[in-house]
């Protein structure tokens, strides 16, 4: 069979990624004009928040690709190999996003307004004995140090193994060499996976989304985060394996490898619900004052109604319509439920994050939905010129034939 | 049960066995049943197997122990035992997850794994004869069942020409029975007595 090597990027796509981000803009400029140059610091604070929000989740969504590349190469894992460009391709959007995310945080960390981040208030945290006892952690100079540093490392190390991966495409390997490279890359992917280990499963979430919350904490918090994100990475890549599929590339990408991303999907929403119901029960059950606080305006507040969809959006549908085996291999099905998962998890950031922001009414979305939006737009741009500089399939990787004959 | 007649086929190779199972089915033949000594992947495909509906046993099995784990503690913890733990409402259904994700579990898999045993015919002393004892070691074993109409020295020879290393005719009673296999499969080493094929 021969390879369409050289993805071309339609007409069609670039004009969607444009307007998707002139949507972005648009949204942020006239958040801005409501909300942002208000003088009221809770106003702000909304305006921030939408930021907050969008940049961290998009920023997660799209490191998780280079998470699902990094621990499938460290299960030596063949039947990634025809579609792993996809996945490299939406990590190379790591850099741009995190500079994005990490400006945005940094601004709100030292703009002066303490409505999102309470502890960022230097004399309030002196009367506040919780957030005191926190200061350790809890302080400007961490925030910022572990900030750089993550999206830094994330960055570079992702680049790293992008660059591995390009460099099979000069010819052909010898089984020594095949040995090396192979060697090589789980050292790089198993170095990611460390970062990753003490980022995203730990600390990253506590600092940038646990921290609006700063009184109530949550051990399950950090892997209940890294769930939702990961399970709209994988679908994201499932997105874009179909799209390119339906225009006629990666020939050696079949259902079989769908099936497998669809098994993820399922897989890891079950995930996602099985701590987010961890995280939810034990406050539930203890009913302890300061623990429920967080749960009071989700549960009973304003955002009941987001509470709930969420579940449905995220577990129940997932659950029931990714269960058949015949759904996972469906290009529908999965296409449906990748848009459903992304955006469900995108509401479930949205609930994390607003209820600090604006305790008694559930702000106007499309605000929140037209940023996103923009960020998708970013997103398709990046992947879209990533894809097209390099070949689509890295034919001379040494796990390559192993991924032509997957067979679930 | 009768006693059919097979034509079984020997092969030593995986690859072979392959191209083989499909011109056979091409041929028009009727393959009873082939034996490998471990699982091979896309032989089912070749050999035109349906899917198994093992999973919606499974998926029943497990609406089963939901709705048996839910109705079960909300007649116990609200109607015919209430009790208070620790000022919560009767009806707390949280508390009850993680009891009815436990039911479903074991019923879906206790279930699956009955069901199994069932459709494979496994059960403690309960032997099938598979025509022989090496496809469950080195070879692998092709069985085409023979009807009426089916000239046997053709299919033999026509297995041979697959790359059959070794193929004889055979006579099996088709069920399965208690006990050992070499005293009960010597029985049906010769072409029993008074039998039409």
């Amino acid at each position: 069979m021969t390879i369409r090597e050289k993805f071309e990027i339609p007409q069609r796509y670039n004009l969607w990624s444009y307007a998707l981000m002139a949507v972005g803009v648009i949204s942020i400029i006239l958040l801005y004009v409501t909300h942002g140059a208000s003088n009221d610091e809770h106003e702000r604070a909304r305006f921030w928040g939408s930021l907050l929000q969008n940049s961290v989740f998009f920023l997660l969504l799209v490191n998780a690709a280079m998470f699902f590349l990094c621990a499938t190469i460290l299960a030596w894992a063949g039947w990634t190999t025809s579609f792993r460009r996809v996945a490299e391709a939406i990590a190379s959007a790591v850099p741009v996003i995190g500079v994005i995310c990490g400006a945005i945080l940094l601004a709100i960390v030292f703009g002066g307004d303490h409505a999102i981040y309470h502890w960022t208030d230097a004399e309030h945290v002196q009367h506040d004995e919780i957030l005191n006892h926190k200061k350790g952690f809890l302080n400007k100079t961490f925030f910022t140090v572990w900030t750089v540093l993550t999206i830094a490392l994330w960055s570079l190390i992702g680049r790293k193994i992008r660059t591995l991966s390009l460099s099979t495409d000069s010819g052909k390997m010898s089984v020594e060499e095949g040995k090396k490279f192979q060697w090589t890359n789980t050292v790089w992917s198993a170095l990611f996976l460390f970062v990753f280990a003490l980022t995203v499963m730990s600390t990253i979430p506590w600092l940038w989304l646990m921290s609006i919350d700063a009184h109530w904490y949550s051990t399950m918090y950090s892997w209940y985060t890294f769930a939702s994100t990961f399970v709209s990475g994988v679908a994201l890549i499932a997105l874009f394996v179909i799209y390119l599929k339906n225009k006629g590339y990666l020939e050696h990408t079949t259902e079989e490898h769908l099936h497998d991303l669809g098994k993820f999907m399922f897989a890891f929403s079950v995930f996602w619900c099985y701590l987010w119901f961890s995280q939810y029960m034990l406050i539930w059950y203890s009913n302890q004052p300061e623990e429920t606080k967080y749960f009071e305006p989700r549960v009973e507040g304003p955002y009941r109604g987001i509470f709930f969809l969420n579940i449905i959006i995220n577990f129940i549908a997932p659950l029931l319509l990714l269960m058949k085996r015949g759904s996972k291999r469906n290009y529908t099905t999965v296409t449906v439920l990748g848009v459903m998962i992304i955006f469900g998890h995108w509401l479930d950031f949205f609930q994390m994050v607003h209820p600090a922001t604006s305790v008694d009414h559930v702000p106007m979305m499309l605000y929140d939905m037209g940023i996103g939006l923009g960020f998708v737009g970013l997103i398709m741009f990046i992947v879209g010129r990533t894809l097209a500089k390099h070949p689509l399939v890295p034919k001379n990787h040494p796990f390559f034939k192993e991924s032509v004959i997957h067979h679930t | 049960m009768a006693i059919k007649k097979y034509v079984v086929g020997s092969f030593d190779d995986e690859a072979v066995l392959f191209p083989a199972v499909k011109k056979v089915r091409k041929a028009g033949y009727k393959i009873h049943e082939v034996f490998t000594p471990f699982p091979i992947h896309g032989l089912d495909k070749a050999m035109g197997l349906r899917d198994t509906s093992l999973h919606t046993a499974g998926f029943i099995y497990a609406i089963t122990g939901t709705a048996t784990a839910l109705g079960f503690i909300s007649w116990a913890l609200t109607y015919d035992w209430p009790l208070n733990f620790g000022g919560k409402p009767f009806f707390s259904l949280p508390a009850w997850i993680p009891i009815t994700f436990e039911l479903t579990v074991l019923f879906s898999s206790v279930g699956m794994v009955l069901t199994f045993c069932y459709l494979c015919q496994l059960a403690p002393f309960v032997k099938k004869d598979h025509f022989n004892l090496r496809s469950t070691d080195d070879i692998f074993l092709m069985a085409l069942e023979c009807t009426d109409k089916t000239n046997d020295s053709e299919a033999v020879s026509f297995l041979q020409s697959l790359g059959a290393k070794d193929v004889k005719v055979d006579y099996k009673e088709e069920r399965w029975w208690l006990g050992r296999y070499d005293k009960e499969a010597k029985v049906f080493e010769k072409k029993p007595e008074g039998i039409a094929v």
